[in-house]
């Protein structure tokens, strides 16, 4: 009797002072991005918001063409987000509704490179950029992450378990040509799982960092996370600089996720959880 | 407006119209370079002489890489961190798991949310914030230790000087597995939750019938029942580990810290390439890298194949 009382308030107690430690370094980090680099290294450490994030802001655009690293992030992950899109759920209307030859075969080989390591791709996509003479230029990011296989592998699951055949032969039926049905019918019902999709890639783009380390070379064309890391130096950091860039590009990421964790949460496991 | 008929696209011709930028690009920038990669791997080639300047030296870089010390410190460092991340989230993930499913309602979404929010966010700003929470003097984890030091019982535990997380080769490891093991802990979290759901009330309802305790039931049913999620978690974390880049390159400087202590593969294969321009050998050990995730997760999937297709 007492234990099933006290059992659930253990469990609060648990998962509450465990939820405060995961969230801690956030809050640590918006409240140094509002400190000096002094501050931040002094006895006891700030806890609570301070007044020198402009001035962090300052010391952040004399040393980086910080708003134009920022502007490239978000072209890149807008870019990517919409080639995604676009082609992912095309081809997964193509293997949840067609039949064609080697379409077995080929979406396993699609699934196979899912489980494949990044770091195989590294060495080759940087030759083939530098022979495409693509080096420093944001489409080298884009546009080979629009091949998602993963992006496939969530369309085609979707059009399988949410559009009937039926509704698309009788479009056919009705004259509708085959481009047709794509744009107007099976887009329109795609869109719970194009946002999924696109949140999912946006912030893949956003966080990307070995893709920009490998083909982007002069700090000009650098995305959000390769221009902060190059702060980074064994002496004299700019942490409090640092700080205020590092919550900036993670500021988008906390909104988008608190607007919609669920549906972020589902689509990230997708692929373990069904 | 319509088309004739015979500028119409046929339903027969209709995938392949729809497939082809994806299949163009999926060929381009994800089949070509792993066929690359493995033609790469039997070369010796420097950047600067240009693409002719390749010559074929058979199983060459193989060897060399077998041969390297630096090759085989970096799979211990790679290993190390992939079990002492792993591992540990995998403890602490299935009891709070638990913990939500069982008394979380309202609350449910946010207490998931808070654990699964470092998830999504940049590798790269949080390695910075966890270099600085890491620094020897002044850093926020180092005066919490000093703090904790002065609590009786507590303090014996800790050591008496401040840490050095980042250059001393004993610390990096674990300074790098700590952040790793915050990152993606909330992630197993929501892979036990989706396990729990499918567990039947009813035999929670017949065992407690039956007078069985909390803790009986989560050993005789919680426990089996997830059995192969935990399998299939375990791996998942296992294979990340093997790839683990971003954190320690940050941690490091780029450089695999002292000693290379905190080196992984995936950074020496990196370094080999683009500090060392020897692509070649940085293409053959990437493929043992590969060898090595795709042989353990064989292993493991063949251990539990009624759960096929689960990936």
């Amino acid at each position: 009797m007492n234990s099933d009382r006290l059992a659930p308030w253990a469990a609060y107690s648990v998962v509450g002072v465990g939820a405060l430690i995961m969230l801690a370094p956030f809050y640590f980090m918006f409240v140094f991005a509002t400190h000096s680099r002094t501050e931040i290294f002094s006895l006891p450490p700030p806890l609570f918001f301070g007044d020198d994030f402009f001035n962090n802001l300052k010391i952040l655009t004399e040393r980086m063409p910080f708003w134009r690293n920022l502007g490239w992030s978000l072209y890149v992950a807008l870019a990517s987000t919409a080639l995604t899109l676009l082609f992912c759920s095309m081809g997964g209307y193509a293997f949840a509704l067609f039949d064609f030859k080697f379409k077995n075969a080929f979406f396993g080989l699609v699934l196979g490179t899912m489980l494949l390591p990044s770091f195989m791709n590294m060495i080759p996509t940087f030759m083939i950029m530098d022979a495409l003479g693509w080096i420093d230029q944001p489409k080298a990011l884009y546009i080979p992450g629009a091949a998602s296989a993963f992006g496939i592998f969530l369309m085609r699951q979707f059009v399988a378990s949410s559009i009937p055949k039926d509704l698309v032969e009788a479009a056919r039926m009705d004259g509708c040509s085959e481009l047709g049905i794509y744009a107007r019918i099976v887009l329109p019902l795609l869109k719970p799982a194009l946002g999924t999709l696109g949140l999912i890639t946006f912030i893949a783009s956003w966080n990307n960092f070995i893709g920009p380390l490998i083909v982007m070379r002069s700090p000009e064309m650098y995305t959000l996370p390769l221009a902060l890391r190059s702060l980074q130096s064994p002496v004299n950091t700019e942490w409090g600089a640092l700080m205020t860039g590092s919550a900036i590009a993670t500021l988008p990421l906390v909104v988008l996720f608190v607007l919609s964790s669920r549906q972020l949460i589902s689509g990230l496991t997708a692929g373990a959880v069904k | 407006m319509k088309l004739p008929a015979a500028l119409r696209l046929s339903p027969e011709w209709t995938p392949y119209v729809l497939l082809s930028p994806f299949v163009v690009l999926f060929a381009v920038f994800g089949i070509f370079p792993l066929v690359f990669s493995l033609y790469l791997a039997f070369q010796s080639w420097e950047p600067t002489s240009g693409l002719g300047a390749m010559e074929f030296v058979g199983l060459g870089n193989y060897a060399f890489a077998l041969q390297d010390e630096w090759f085989w410190k970096s799979l211990k460092n790679t290993a190390w961190l992939a079990l002492a991340s792993g591992v540990p989230q995998h403890l602490v993930a299935i009891p709070l798991a638990v913990f939500i499913h069982t008394s979380f309602k309202k609350l449910r979404n946010g207490a998931v949310g808070a654990y699964f929010m470092p998830y999504i966010t940049s590798t790269v700003a949080i390695a910075i914030l966890f270099s600085s929470l890491f620094s020897t003097d002044y850093g926020l984890i180092n005066v919490g230790i000093s703090l904790l030091s002065k609590v009786p019982v507590l303090g014996w535990l800790m050591p008496a000087n401040p840490v050095d997380w980042l250059n001393e080769p004993d610390n990096i490891k674990p300074a790098i597995a700590m952040i790793v093991f915050w990152r993606y802990v909330g992630f197993n979290v929501v892979l036990y939750l989706a396990a729990l759901q499918t567990i039947p009330a009813d035999i929670y309802e017949a065992a407690t019938m039956d007078g069985a305790g909390r803790l009986q039931q989560f050993f005789h049913i919680t426990l089996p029942s997830l059995k192969p999620m935990i399998f299939f978690g375990v791996t998942l974390s296992v294979i990340g580990g093997l790839q683990l880049f971003e954190e320690p390159f940050i941690l490091t400087g780029g450089r695999g810290g002292t000693d290379q202590s905190g080196m992984t593969t995936a950074i020496y294969l990196y370094r080999m390439a683009f500090d060392f321009n020897d692509f070649g050998a940085a293409s053959a050990m990437s493929w043992l890298l590969f060898i090595l995730v795709a042989a353990l997760t064989w292993v493991t999937n063949r251990a539990f194949a009624p759960r096929k297709g689960s990936a």
